[in-house]
């Protein structure tokens, strides 16, 4: 019996003494955490909207998308994030548009977990190039093989076409959400 | 018989006589996965260094305190504790190193190095030398992971921490960067260990039968005399 009473003491000492020890540090740690994130979404919003100067969430939605102001205050577009299912994981992206939806202005991709070499080509400035000044008039269209030929038509990579599928899939998506959400009237 | 080793002998002893990858084969799991590039390798190193140290001097200061019935789940919850410490202040300092090492930081709770090194020496010693005893195995599994990443690094993108190393006209081997190539390295790499320790051996062996042979032929001339 007294043996069954230490062990039960030693675990809840060990227990709450680790807890204790722990919410100090996530205490210390949490803001800095949260301002880190802060700063690398901000810092994607204005990278994909180059004349951008402020932004402002929009809220009540159920993905992420931002107001981006020029220097006078002006609406100069919106910045989308988006994510959704890669070749091996899921791929996060943040998407530039025009104030009407109509064109990509740049593309930035957040996070992704794609074959070294051959899906994280996506991340190279060849492929990502495209999307700067394309039309999503309807929508982004992906070609295999050939040069593109209409304005809202980009080339996929050799190799890696899941991957560059699913980018293009997953702005036509974010810009869809946007696109209902401007029916609405709510941007 | 066993001979009391000093400081420095545990500190030395996790570097070769036991590394940790080369000889005990542990932790592999962070071995394999995030030396894709040196830098990765260090950051990782130095997380479970940082882990192994302070969870092998809590362990052993509470060692007589703690019931043996409940000694695992006393380790595990210490070793959390820090694994969580380290992650968060990875979190909260180094955003892009805890990013490019993912789900591996909190992984290291479970790297049986760590409850290795708790349950066969931190366990059994006193705290200066369970400290020692961790240093030495941090200090093994930092350099393998080093020598892996540099390797890998270099033929998979050509760099070695960042720094450009071979022309542009080398294609790199893609197969270094998946974790093909992490099987590969390793293998070879405790292979080339293993060789050359096996030599040192024999010459050692070699040494004391020459010596015998010398010695016992001076004996035999003496007898003669």
């Amino acid at each position: 019996m007294k043996i069954v009473i230490r062990m039960i003491l030693t675990l809840t000492i060990i227990g709450v003494v680790a807890g204790g020890f722990l919410a100090n540090v996530a205490q210390w740690a949490n803001p800095l955490i949260e301002a880190n994130k802060k700063a690398e979404t901000e810092k994607a919003i204005f990278l994909v909207q180059p004349d951008g100067k402020s932004y402002q969430q929009i809220k009540n939605t159920n993905f992420e998308i931002y107001k981006v102001f020029g220097e006078n205050n002006e609406l100069v577009g919106y910045s989308i994030a988006h994510e959704g299912n890669g070749f091996q994981g899921k791929i996060r992206l943040m998407v530039g548009v025009s104030s009407d939806l109509n064109k990509i202005k740049q593309l930035e991709i957040l996070d992704q977990v794609e074959t070294p070499g051959l899906g994280t080509l996506i991340l190279e400035p060849p492929f990502r190039k495209q999307f700067s000044d394309l039309s999503t008039d309807p929508k982004v269209n992906l070609v295999k093989g050939v040069e593109p030929s209409k304005p809202n038509e980009i080339q996929s990579i050799t190799g890696a076409t899941i991957s560059s599928k699913a980018v293009v899939e997953i702005i036509n998506k974010g810009i869809e959400k946007a696109r209902i959400l401007k029916e609405r009237g709510a941007l | 018989m066993k001979k009391e080793k000093t400081l420095l002998q545990e500190f030395v002893k996790g570097i070769d006589e036991i590394n940790p990858v080369m000889k005990q084969a542990l932790g592999l799991c962070p071995t394999l996965a995030v030396t894709v590039s040196a830098i990765n390798g260090i950051a990782m190193a130095l997380a479970t260094t940082f882990v192994l140290m302070f969870s092998s001097l809590m362990i052993s200061i509470i060692r007589k305190l703690i019931p043996s019935q409940v000694r695992i789940a006393s380790y595990i919850v210490i070793i959390a504790t820090f694994v969580t410490i380290a992650d968060l202040v990875m979190k909260a300092k180094f955003p892009a190193m805890s990013k490019a090492l993912g789900p591996f930081v909190p992984l290291i709770v479970v790297n049986c190095l760590i409850l290795g090194r708790a349950e066969a020496f931190a366990s059994k010693n006193n705290p200066l030398k369970a400290l020692f005893d961790a240093l030495g195995n941090g200090a093994g599994f930092l350099i393998v992971l080093f020598i892996m990443g540099s390797i890998r690094e270099l033929f998979g993108s050509r760099t070695i921490l960042g720094f450009h190393i071979l022309p542009h006209s080398f294609e790199p081997m893609l197969i270094m960067i998946l974790p093909a190539g992490a099987f590969i390295t390793l293998g070879l790499l405790m292979g080339f260990k293993n060789a050359y320790t096996e030599r040192v051996k024999r010459k050692e062996r070699e040494d004391i039968v020459k010596n015998y042979r010398a010695v016992s032929k001076l004996e035999s001339t003496n007898q003669g005399l």
